[in-house]
C-alpha cells in the first residue's frame, strides 16, 4: 500500500461519513401545533421573582406564571388569577376575588394562602426581588376566605393593579418557590418541560389549565445571540420567528419575502441622553436646553438604529394613550438656538465633558453621533465605553458621570423623575407633588392628565435629552398569528398564538 | 519512562495550582458587583445587600479562595450565581458538545492535512505542490467564521441538508447530534487543516534531506519507500506538537464558531459568565480549560517519548 492510496481511502471515508450524516432524514412534518421562537439572550434562570433579566419574562410571563392581574398587548391591565376586584373609597384596600379550581402545575391548589405567601415573600425583609419597589406600598395581605384576598396599602397607589401585573409579582407556591429558578411551577396555560442550557427552553400545553386552553401543544425558545446566525436560522426554517429580531440590518431581506411577516412595534424602552443634573455645567437649565436643541433625533435613529425607532419628546411610551406627542416640539433641532443658549449660560466657547456608554448598539453608535452633533455647538465630548457592570457601579450607583445614554425599558417608569437619588438626580418638589397626586388617583382620565403634566414638567426642565423609543422588530413566519406587535411589558405571550391553515 | 512520566505529572500539578491562584486573583481585581448586575437598575439597596450575603460575597477573599480549593477536591466547583446550578454540572453539559466538536474537527483536519502534506512533500516544487501551497495559504488567511457563513448559506439555507445551527442534545439521537456538529466541525477544521498540511509538508521535506534517508536511498529503496518507511515517523514530532496545540484551541477557542452556529459549548459558557459576572462559572470553566490544555500537553510529551526514544533518556 502506498501513501497516495492511503490518502484516497481517508478522503473517501471522510466523504462517506459526511454523506451518511447529511442524508439521514430531517424531522418529519406533522400538523403544526408547535412553534420555535428565537430569543437573543438566554435567561439566567426561570424565576421571574428573582432577577431583573427581561429574558426570564420573555419565556415564562403569561405562559408559565400568572399574577393577580396581567398586562395586555396594549399595556392595559387585565384580570388574571383575580377574576375581579373591589377598591375601597379611600383607595387603600384592594379586595381580590380569585378564580376557583386553579391548580399549580405540580397539582397543588392555588388559593388565597398562595397570594399571601407570594406577596409577603416578594416584599419581605430578606427578599431579593429585583422590583421590590412594586410592593412597598403594601401594608398587609390577608386571606379572607380561600378565594378572597384583602390587600391593604399604607397610602393609595393608583398604579397598584398595573404593578401586580408585572412578572416580578407573579403567584408562586410555597412548595415550589425555592426551585422555580430551575423548574418553574406556575398556574399558566403552559407547563415547563425542559431546558437545554445554552441551547433551548421548551414549554408544553397545560391540559389542566383553569381558563381557555391554548392552541399550541408545544413551544420552544431557541437561544441565538448572534445576529447573522438569527438571520440564517430564519432563512433555513430552523426557527419560526423572532419577537425581537436582533439584526435590523437584515430586515429588508425579510420585508421583501412573502414567507415572512415583518411587524414593527414599539417597546417600553425610552432611550435618553441622561445628564447629571447636580453636576456643573449640567445643573444649569440653559445648558440642558442647549443640548436638547443640539440633538437631531432622526439622524440618531437613522445612523444608529437602521431607521427603527420613534422620536420622543419626553420620557413616556408613544403607544400609551397618556403620551404627550406635542412635547417633541418644545426643543426642535436648532443649532443656532443651542449656541445662543450656551452663550446665555456663560459658555460662549463651549466646554468639555465625558459621555459614558454602556455596551448596547443604541448607546455605542448613538453616542458617536451625539458627540458629533454636540461638537457643532461647541461641546467637546470624550467618549468612554463601559461594560454593564462598570456602568452600574459608576454612572448608575455612584452618579459618576456627565452624560450617558441608556434605554429605560421598565414600563411606566416616569416615577424615577420624582426620586432625587436616582442617577440623573432630578426629583424636584414639583415632580414629587405630581407623582404623589397620581398615586392618590384611581380614575383613569384623571391619571392620564397627571401623567401628561409630569411629562410636560420633565420636558420643560430638559432633565435629560429624550431621544427615541426602542422599536420592537418582529419577524416571523407569515402563517403565524397572535404574537404581540408592541411590548408594553417584556414578554412573549403565546396564549393567543396559532398557525393559520 | 516512568521517571519521565512522574516528572511530567509533578509539573502538571504545580501548573494547575498556579493557575488557580492567577484565575482567582484576576477575577478579584475585575470591578463590578455581581448582585447589583443580577438585580438590575430598579433594585433596592437592601435587596442587593441580601443577595450579596446569599452569594457569600461578604466573606474575606482568602476564605473564599480556600473554600473554592477545598470544594474542588470533593469535585464541587461551587454554584453558578445566575443559573443557580452546580458549576461542574454546567461544564458537564457543555463538554458533551465541545469535546465531540473538537474531536470531529481534529479528525477532519488530520484526515485532510496528513495526506495533502505527504503528497505535496513528495512532489516538492511541482505545479501541484505550488497549487496546494497556494490553497493552504488561502485557508490560513480566511477566518473560520467566514467559511462557516458560506457553509451555512449553501448546506443549510440553499440545500437544507443540515440545520443552520443549534444543538438539540444527544438524547435526540446520535445522528441528529452529528448533523448539528458537522458544519461547525468542517468550518473549524479547514483553517486547521491548512496549517497542519503546511507543517507536515515542511517537516517531511526536512527529514527527506537527512543523511539516513540518503543511506536508505543508497541501499536501493525508491523515493517513495524511503519516505514511507523512514521519513514519516521522524516527521511526526512537529506534526503532533501542532495537533496538540490545535486540539486545545479547538476546545477552548471556538467561541466565534459557537456563536455563528449558536452551539451550547464551553466557549459560550465562559463568555456569557464573564458578561454576567458569574464568578464561580468563570473560575471553574477557565480552570477546567487550563487543566485540559495542561493534560493535552502532557499527553503530547508522552507521545514524543513514544515516537522518539531518545527523548525518554534525555528527560531522566
Amino acid at each position: 500500500m502506498n501513501y497516495v492510496k492511503t490518502g484516497k481511502i481517508l478522503v473517501s471515508l471522510a466523504v462517506a461519513l459526511m454523506a451518511a450524516t447529511v442524508l439521514s432524514p430531517a424531522s418529519a412534518f406533522a400538523a403544526k401545533d408547535n412553534i420555535v421562537l428565537g430569543v437573543a439572550l438566554e435567561p439566567p434562570n426561570l424565576d421571574p421573582t428573582s432577577n431583573a433579566a427581561a429574558a426570564i419574562d420573555e419565556v415564562v410571563y403569561a405562559n408559565v406564571f400568572e399574577g393577580l392581574t396581567r398586562i395586555g398587548p396594549n399595556g392595559e391591565v387585565l384580570p388574571a388569577l383575580a377574576e375581579s376586584w373591589d377598591i375601597s373609597e379611600d383607595g387603600k384596600v384592594y379586595t381580590f376575588h380569585l378564580h376557583e379550581g386553579v391548580k399549580f402545575h405540580d397539582g397543588t391548589d392555588f388559593n388565597s394562602e398562595d397570594v399571601v405567601f407570594s406577596l409577603d415573600r416578594a416584599r419581605g425583609e430578606d427578599s431579593t426581588n429585583a422590583q421590590k419597589g412594586l410592593f412597598k406600598a403594601i401594608e398587609s395581605v390577608e386571606a379572607v376566605d380561600p378565594s378572597t384576598v384583602k390587600v391593604t396599602l399604607s397610602s393609595p397607589q393608583g398604579g397598584f393593579l398595573f404593578n401586580m401585573g408585572w412578572g416580578d409579582a407573579v403567584m408562586v407556591a410555597p412548595e415550589s418557590a425555592a426551585t422555580n429558578n430551575e423548574n418553574p411551577v406556575g398556574t399558566g396555560p403552559f407547563k415547563f418541560s425542559k431546558w437545554n442550557k445554552g441551547s433551548s427552553i421548551e414549554i408544553v400545553r397545560n391540559d389542566d389549565y383553569w381558563g381557555d386552553k391554548v392552541a399550541l401543544a408545544k413551544a420552544e425558545f431557541r437561544i441565538i445571540p448572534d445576529a447573522a446566525a438569527a438571520t440564517s436560522a430564519l432563512l433555513a426554517g430552523d426557527v419560526d420567528g423572532f419577537s425581537n429580531f436582533p439584526a435590523p440590518e437584515a430586515v429588508p431581506q425579510f420585508e421583501a419575502d412573502p414567507n415572512f411577516a415583518l411587524v414593527i412595534g414599539s417597546t417600553e424602552g425610552e432611550t435618553i441622553l441622561a445628564m447629571n443634573n447636580k453636576k456643573p455645567p449640567f445643573d444649569n437649565l440653559k445648558v440642558r436646553q442647549a443640548i436638547s436643541h443640539a440633538i437631531d433625533r432622526q439622524a440618531i435613529i437613522d445612523g444608529a438604529m437602521f431607521g427603527f425607532g420613534t422620536p420622543i419628546g419626553t420620557h413616556f411610551a408613544p403607544h400609551h394613550p397618556a403620551y404627550r406627542a406635542d412635547l417633541i416640539d418644545m426643543y426642535p433641532h436648532d443649532v443656532a438656538k443651542a449656541k445662543e443658549l450656551l452663550v446665555e449660560a456663560g459658555y460662549a466657547d463651549g466646554f468639555k465633558a465625558t459621555l459614558k456608554l454602556p455596551p448596547p448598539t443604541y448607546a455605542r453608535r448613538g453616542g458617536e453621533i451625539i458627540a458629533s452633533q454636540l461638537r457643532e455647538v461647541g461641546i467637546d465630548l470624550e467618549i468612554i465605553p463601559l461594560e454593564w457592570k462598570q456602568w452600574l457601579e459608576g454612572p448608575f450607583k455612584a452618579k459618576d458621570f456627565d452624560l450617558t445614554i441608556v434605554s429605560h425599558t421598565e414600563p411606566m417608569d416616569i416615577g424615577i423623575y420624582a426620586n432625587p437619588d436616582y442617577y440623573f438626580q432630578y426629583g424636584t418638589d414639583e415632580a414629587k407633588a405630581i407623582m404623589a397626586k397620581l398615586d392618590a388617583t384611581t380614575d383613569t382620565e384623571a391619571r392620564y392628565k397627571l401623567l401628561g403634566d409630569m411629562q410636560e414638567l420633565i420636558t420643560k426642565d430638559a432633565v435629560n435629552a429624550y431621544l427615541f423609543e426602542l422599536a420592537k422588530i418582529g419577524v416571523w413566519n407569515a402563517k403565524v398569528e397572535g404574537l404581540w406587535t408592541n411590548s408594553p411589558i417584556q414578554a412573549n405571550d403565546l396564549t393567543g398564538v396559532k398557525w393559520k391553515d | 519512562m516512568s521517571w519521565f512520566i512522574a516528572r511530567r505529572l509533578l509539573s502538571l500539578a504545580v501548573t494547575l495550582l498556579l493557575a488557580t491562584v492567577v484565575i482567582f486573583a484576576v477575577l478579584e481585581i475585575v470591578p463590578g458587583d455581581p448582585a447589583r448586575l443580577m438585580l438590575g437598575i430598579n433594585a433596592t439597596d437592601d435587596a442587593v445587600a441580601t443577595l450579596r450575603e446569599q452569594l457569600g460575597l461578604n466573606q474575606p477573599v482568602l476564605m473564599r479562595y480556600l473554600s473554592w480549593i477545598a470544594g474542588m477536591f470533593q469535585g464541587d466547583l461551587g454554584h453558578s450565581f445566575t443559573y443557580g446550578s452546580p458549576v461542574a454540572e454546567l461544564i458537564g453539559e457543555r463538554i458533551v458538545v465541545s469535546l465531540p466538536l473538537a474531536l470531529m474537527a481534529l479528525a477532519i483536519s488530520t484526515a485532510i492535512a496528513i495526506p495533502v502534506g505527504i503528497y505535496a512533500a513528495s512532489r516538492r516544487g511541482s505545479a501541484t505542490d505550488t497549487a496546494i501551497m497556494a490553497v493552504t495559504q488561502f485557508g490560513i488567511a480566511v477566518p473560520n467564521f467566514w467559511f462557516a457563513l458560506l457553509l451555512v448559506y449553501f448546506f443549510a439555507i440553499f440545500l437544507r441538508w443540515v440545520p443552520a445551527g443549534g444543538f438539540a442534545g444527544w438524547d435526540e439521537g446520535i445522528a441528529s447530534g452529528f448533523r448539528s456538529l458537522l458544519l461547525p466541525a468542517v468550518a473549524l477544521a479547514l483553517p486547521q487543516a491548512a496549517i497542519l498540511s503546511r507543517v507536515a509538508r515542511s517537516a517531511i521535506i526536512e527529514v527527506l534531506g537527512e543523511d539516513f534517508i540518503r543511506t536508505a536511498r543508497a541501499k536501493g529503496l525508491t523515493r517513495r519507500a524511503a519516505l514511507w518507511r523512514h521519513a514519516l515517523r521522524n516527521a511526526l514530532i512537529p506534526v503532533v506538537t501542532i495537533m496538540g496545540l490545535q486540539f486545545a484551541f479547538l476546545l477552548a477557542g471556538t467561541i466565534i464558531i459557537e456563536n455563528v452556529f449558536y452551539l451550547p459549548g464551553l466557549g459560550r459558557l465562559v463568555y456569557q459568565a464573564i458578561t454576567q459576572h458569574d464568578l464561580p462559572v468563570v473560575q471553574g470553566t477557565v480552570l477546567f480549560l487550563v487543566g485540559f490544555v495542561v493534560v493535552t500537553n502532557f499527553l503530547v510529551d508522552i507521545t514524543y517519548a513514544w515516537i522518539d526514544p531518545r527523548l525518554r533518556r534525555r528527560g531522566r
